[in-house]
C-alpha cells in the first residue's frame, strides 16, 4: 500500500512539475494520470499493491468531494440572490449533457459496422 | 457550558484533527444512510455529508477556514485518486479501442455542451458574471474546474460548490435520462455520466459496474484535459 501510494504521488508530483515548468493549461494530477497509463501499458499492467491501493482510493472517490462540498457554506448569499438562474442552468445543462454526449456516441457506434475495431 | 469541556472545544476546535475526524464521520453516517436506501441516487452520500457538515459548522460557529484546515488532508487525496484513474482506465484498455470513435465524438458533443449551455441558460435568467463563469467548468472534476474558473475569472470556491451539485444532479438523473433514451451499454451510460457529472458520476458508476465506472473515469479525465484546454479559448473568445 505504501508502495502503491509512493507511486501515486510520484506520477502527481510528475505531471505538477510539468504543467507547471511547461505552463500548460492541463492540471498536474491529469498528466500524472496519464503518465502512469503509459507505464502500465509499458509495464504490462499494475503490480497488486498499485491495483488493491487504487481501488480502495476509487472505491470512497465520493468522500474526497466532501471538503469542496461543504464549501457552500460561504457561498450561501450568493446562491441565495441567483438561486432561479444557478438551479435552471445546473439541471437543465447537466441533463442536456447526458443526453448528447450518449445519443452522440450511440449514432457514432450505429454508424461504424459492428465488429469493426478501430485502432 | 462545564469550564472543562470548554477548554477541551477551543484546543479542539483549532486543531486539525477536528475537521478531519467530523467529514470521516459525516461520510459514513451519509454512507450508512445510502445502503440502507438500497443506494438509491436520491440519497447522494456527498449531498447527506455535505449537509451534516454545514448543520454542524453551523451549530458550533465553526468558520468553514478553520474546518478546512483538517479537511484538506482529505481533499488533498483527490490529486492522487486522479492518477489512480489510470489503472481502471488500463484494464478495460480492449474496450475503449473497439469504441474510440464514439468517444472522441462523444466526448467533444459533451464537453462543449456541458460549458456553453451552462453559460448560455445561466446568461438567459440574468447571471452576473462571475458567476456565469463559474459555471463555464461545472462538469469538470473539482481540482481542474477550480483552476479553469480562477484562470477565466470565475470565483474558484463557488465552482468547487458547482461541480459537487452537478455531479450529484448527474447521479441522480442518469438512469432515468439512459432508461427514456434506452440505452443499455454500461460504456456508453459510463461514458457520459463520466463528461456530465465528473467524479461524483463515476463514484455512481463504479457502484453499479465495473465497466461503466471504468467508462466514466476515462471520460473523467478526458473532458478534464479538454475542457482546460479548450474553455479559456472559448470563453475569451465569446467576450
Amino acid at each position: 500500500m505504501l508502495s502503491a501510494l509512493t507511486q501515486l504521488l510520484v506520477f502527481q508530483l510528475a505531471g505538477e512539475v510539468l504543467a507547471r515548468g511547461l505552463n500548460l493549461p492541463v492540471p498536474g494530477p491529469v498528466l500524472g494520470m496519464l503518465f502512469l497509463f503509459v507505464t502500465l501499458l509499458l509495464r504490462g499492467g499494475p503490480d497488486e499493491s498499485l491495483q488493491s491501493t487504487s481501488s480502495g482510493l476509487l472505491q470512497h472517490l465520493s468522500l474526497l468531494f466532501v471538503p469542496a462540498g461543504t464549501g457552500i457554506m460561504i457561498h450561501l448569499h450568493r446562491v441565495a440572490d441567483e438561486w432561479l438562474p444557478l438551479l435552471v442552468s445546473l439541471v437543465v445543462s447537466t441533463l442536456a449533457t447526458l443526453v448528447v454526449t450518449a445519443g452522440v456516441m450511440r449514432l457514432c457506434q450505429r454508424r461504424l459496422p459492428a465488429g469493426e475495431e478501430a485502432s | 457550558m462545564n469550564p472543562q469541556f470548554n477548554e477541551i472545544w477551543v484546543y479542539l476546535s483549532a486543531s486539525p484533527l477536528l475537521g478531519l475526524t467530523v467529514t470521516l464521520l459525516a461520510y459514513q453516517a451519509a454512507f450508512w444512510l445510502y445502503r440502507r436506501s438500497g443506494m438509491n441516487p436520491l440519497a447522494n452520500p456527498v449531498l447527506i455529508a455535505v449537509v451534516i457538515l454545514v448543520l454542524f459548522l453551523t451549530l458550533t460557529a465553526t468558520t468553514y477556514e478553520t474546518y478546512f484546515a483538517g479537511a484538506q488532508f482529505v481533499h488533498f487525496l483527490l490529486g492522487p485518486a486522479t492518477v489512480a484513474l489510470a489503472v481502471p482506465l488500463y484494464q478495460h484498455l480492449r474496450r475503449v479501442r473497439s469504441m474510440l470513435w464514439p468517444v472522441i465524438a462523444g466526448l467533444v458533443a459533451g464537453s462543449l455542451t456541458a460549458a456553453l449551455s451552462a453559460v448560455a441558460i445561466a446568461a438567459v435568467f440574468g447571471a452576473s458574471e462571475p458567476v456565469q463563469r463559474s459555471l463555464a467548468p461545472k462538469s469538470v472534476t473539482t481540482p481542474i474546474a477550480m483552476g479553469i474558473a480562477e484562470r477565466i475569472g470565475g470565483i474558484p470556491s463557488l465552482t468547487a460548490v458547482l461541480v459537487i451539485v452537478t455531479g450529484i444532479l448527474g447521479a441522480v438523473g442518469a438512469r432515468h435520462v439512459f432508461d427514456a433514451m434506452k440505452l443499455r451499454d454500461p460504456a456508453i451510460r459510463g461514458f457520459a455520466i463520466g463528461v456530465a457529472s465528473h467524479g461524483i458520476g463515476t463514484a455512481r458508476a463504479f457502484q453499479v459496474s465495473e465497466q461503466a465506472g471504468a467508462f466514466a473515469a476515462l471520460a473523467m479525465g478526458l473532458n478534464g484535459a479538454l475542457t482546460a484546454l479548450l474553455l479559456p479559448l472559448v470563453m475569451a473568445w465569446l467576450h
